[in-house]
Parts: structure tokens; sequence; C-alpha cells
């Protein structure tokens, strides 16, 4: 097989996902999914987010969380699959609705982060 | 395919039960580390509605805050915090096997590089929270 391995790459997407994700997934869920719906911590008003995110580099932040935590899904669930199912001979499928997914989920951001006011 | 290939000992692999990892332990653990995948991709599509809905003004934004505040949600997002947790703690954790730092020509040891990763966490988490609940 002469062909080209794209794992390296995603590899790298997967790793960089990983860490992005460990770092601010924990804090974000906390206070958006629990503390503040559940009324332990008061949340920030509408227009305070809105300026918080709206900043360039809250926008690289928030797109770059979005389209790595993805990517990051992607690879590990692939071989969650491909390991824990073993369902090699859906392999391409896999790799479409994984890898695919996740480059979807990209374009999404960038557009959301994009428009955000 | 010829027949002398057919029953070839390389080419035979014992079946294994499709619930293999149940059988130990450290098998659940690295089952349930992967499936936290699952959990950060759920985080990532919520935190694209939440942009979305910062997007369209307060009405959206109050409805989605009153989403989150539903029993499913809550109950879900409990779950997804304990696997982000988990994917957190076991990513750090493995962190000195993917980064070898020398300094001076010796190798940084493991214990500071998880060290340092643990402190980046508290202080990427401490930023967060000063920069929505801060003064």
């Amino acid at each position: 097989m002469a062909k080209r391995s794209n794992e390296p790459f995603f590899w790298m997407l997967f790793s960089a996902g990983g860490a992005i994700a460990a770092l601010l997934v924990p804090i974000l869920l906390f206070l958006f999914g629990l503390a503040f719906p559940l009324g332990w911590v008061d949340a920030p008003s509408y227009e305070r987010v809105l300026a918080l995110a709206g900043l360039p580099l809250a926008r690289v932040c928030l797109f770059a969380l979005c389209s790595l935590s993805l990517f990051h899904w992607a690879h590990r669930f692939r071989y969650t699959l491909y390991d824990g199912l073993q369902v090699k001979h859906l392999n391409e499928l896999i790799n479409f609705f994984c890898y695919g997914g996740a480059m979807f989920g990209t374009a999404l951001a960038a557009y959301l982060v994009w428009y955000l006011p | 395919m010829a027949a002398q290939f057919e029953y070839h000992t390389r080419w035979y692999r014992a079946p294994v039960s499709t619930y293999w990892w149940l059988k130990r332990p450290s098998d659940v653990k690295f089952i349930l580390r992967e499936i936290s995948s699952v959990f950060v991709a759920w985080f990532a599509i919520m935190l694209m509605l939440q942009i979305r809905a910062l997007s369209q003004g307060l009405e959206a934004y109050q409805e989605f805050q009153e989403w989150l505040q539903t029993p499913i949600l809550v109950a879900l997002n409990g779950i997804t915090f304990l696997f982000v947790l988990l994917h957190a703690i076991t990513w750090f954790n493995l962190a000195p096997k993917a980064i070898v730092v020398r300094l001076r020509g010796r190798r940084v040891p493991d214990s500071v590089i998880t060290a340092s990763n643990y402190l980046a966490w508290f202080i990427a988490s401490v930023g967060v929270a000063w920069l929505l609940l801060g003064v």
C-alpha cells in the first residue's frame, strides 16, 4: 500500500482537541450546565456574555474549542467503534460519519462565530 | 480462493465478544474514557447552540437558558460533567507519556509535567470563571 496515511494529521487534531477540551470544558460546563441553571451562582447577563464572546480573541477560542472538540470526538469515537464493537466492515461509513461530522461542525462554528454581533 | 489458504493458521482469529471490555476494571475504565469523547462532542454542540442564541438576541438567549434548566438537560449535563472530568484527569495524567521535555540535557520528570498540566487547568478554570463572574 503506497497510499499516504492521514493518521498523523487526524491524530494532531485529536490531540489538540483533547487538550483544549480538558482545559476549558469542565469549568464552562460546570457553570453553564449546572451552576447557573440550578441557581448555585447568579448567571452573567446577556449583555455581558455577548460582549465577552464578541471579543476577537474569544471568537478564535470559541471556534477552536468547537471545532477541535469535534475532531477529538471523531478520532476517539471512531476507534471506540472499531475496538469496542469490532465493526471493521463499516470502516468507510464510520470515517465518513465521524470526520465528516467534525468538518460540518467546523464550518458551522466558523459561520456562527463570524456572524456573532 | 485456493483451498490450501482456507485454513491458514495466521488467518485464524479467536472470536471476541462485543462486551470483552466488561471483564476487567482497567478495560471498563478505558472504554469509559473513550466514551467521554461523545460528551465532549455534546458540549461542542451545546456551545454552538448557545452562540446561535446569543446572536439571535435576548429573547432567544433566555429561551436557551430555560432549556438548560429543564430536568432532562440538568441530568444530562450532570453526567456530561462527570465524563468531562474523567477526560480531563486521564488526559493530564497521560501527558508525560506524550510530552517529553528536556532541560539542559536532562529529561524533566513526569511528575513535573503532570503538575504543570494541572496548574494550567487550574489557571484556565479560574480565568474563565473570573471573566464570566468577576467585577
